[in-house]
């Protein structure tokens, strides 16, 4: 049987959710409800027992910088170490990844006019692993399965577009379905939802326009992938244009791809919303 | 000619030539993703800016905690995060100021905000 995509994931990345996981302040009443939407999601995610999570992220400065800048890149390596983003290096253990899966992506992807930068060697940070905190917690015995992070450069404009994102989707999806080995692959697209975090807009949230970006990647994922970068950062501030991630995943979803969970919360400046698609 | 985005009322978009022009202050703070230069900085800033060849305006805005001056020569928001932290400057701190109010006013803003 060959590899097959089992879900897609489309949650926020939001990095004081680091902490608070290290210091096991999941109860606490101001982030509770986010982390008991993720309890259902955890258990579906282990009656579905993925072999690998496909982690579509940004950096925010800990490995790439912009003295060279890549607008895809994508991990082949077999583990990935703990980035320092400037606060310290968080108390995880390394994440394993899946070399051979990797370099049948990218040749697959390359083929398919996806150049990407490959990377032997990628330490990852608060856009990679908050989401596995979230969805595939850690034990003393490391993770509980394999990655592979693909880093987008939703940072420095010139971006990729949305439609372009959504189109490495579908690449993915292909790539998968074309790897020999009988693995079960979850596709996680991170960041977003609405917020700015500079000028003097500082803290702009746009709930609404959160809650309809999910309707339509549910409902018209195609057509969401002619939003523009103007119009997502008019509406929802300039660092919710990271939502062209989510893309990717819904791309790599079938177009009949099933809804399962749907939350959203806003305590302070960013709009922290999950949909889970199974396919 | 390239296309550039067009403007937003009281947004910095980081482009490339906003990335040209911060070019040493984002320098300068990549490297404070090591331990040992935090404590670099921290022992002696001046020192610190002279080893990334800040220009005099560069060197006023960190001196300063000019975090609104930082965005606008050019440093991009997820590096100034880590000049915050070696500072005692969290992100909402910074916001706070970027607004134009004080922590507290900025917290009194926020739907729930313990979530810090």
């Amino acid at each position: 049987m060959p590899s097959k995509i089992v879900a897609g994931i489309g949650l926020s990345h939001v990095p004081s959710v680091g902490p608070v996981v290290d210091r096991g302040r999941q109860s606490a009443p101001a982030w509770k409800p986010l982390f008991d939407a993720y309890v259902p999601v955890r258990e579906w995610l282990a009656r579905l027992k993925p072999d690998v999570a496909i982690v579509v992220y940004n950096d925010h400065g800990a490995d790439f910088t912009f003295d060279k800048y890549p607008t895809f890149a994508l991990g082949a390596a077999e583990r990935y170490a703990i980035a320092d983003e400037g606060f310290g290096t968080r108390p995880l253990p390394e994440v394993p990844g899946d070399a051979e899966f990797s370099i049948h992506l990218c040749e697959e992807l390359i083929q398919a006019e996806f150049d990407l930068t490959v990377c032997q060697e990628m330490g990852v940070e608060h856009g990679f692993l908050v989401p596995m905190n979230l969805c595939f917690p850690h034990t003393a015995s490391g993770w509980p399965l394999k990655s592979v992070p693909l880093q987008v450069n939703v940072i420095q404009h010139p971006l990729p577009t949305a439609r372009r994102c959504y189109r490495l989707g579908q690449a993915l999806r292909k790539a998968v379905s074309s790897y020999k080995e009988d693995l079960k692959v979850v596709v996680l697209g991170t960041g977003g939802m609405s917020h700015q975090l500079q000028g003097r807009r500082f803290g702009f949230m746009n709930e609404k326009f959160d809650q309809w970006f999910l309707d339509q990647l549910e409902a018209d994922p195609d057509a969401l992938a002619s939003l523009s970068h103007h119009k997502i950062m008019e509406e929802a501030g300039a660092e919710a244009v990271e939502l062209i991630m989510w893309l990717t995943m819904r791309g790599a979803l079938s177009p009949k791809a099933k809804r399962v969970h749907r939350h959203y919360y806003a305590p302070m400046t960013t709009g922290m919303g999950l949909i889970t698609f199974q396919d | 000619m390239g296309i550039s985005i067009k403007e937003i009322p009281d947004t910095s978009i980081f482009d490339l030539r906003l990335s040209r022009r911060g070019v040493r202050l984002n320098r300068m703070c990549a490297a404070l993703c090591d331990p040992g230069n935090r404590d670099a900085f921290k022992a002696d800033e001046e020192t610190f800016m002279a080893r990334f060849r800040l220009s005099e305006d560069e060197k006023a805005l960190i001196r300063k905690r000019d975090f609104a001056g930082m965005i606008e020569h050019g440093m991009n928001i997820y590096f100034m995060l880590k000049i915050g932290s070696v500072t005692g400057n969290s992100l909402y701190r910074m916001g706070a100021q970027m607004r134009g109010e004080s922590y507290e006013e900025f917290l009194a803003t926020r739907n729930i905000k313990d979530a810090v």
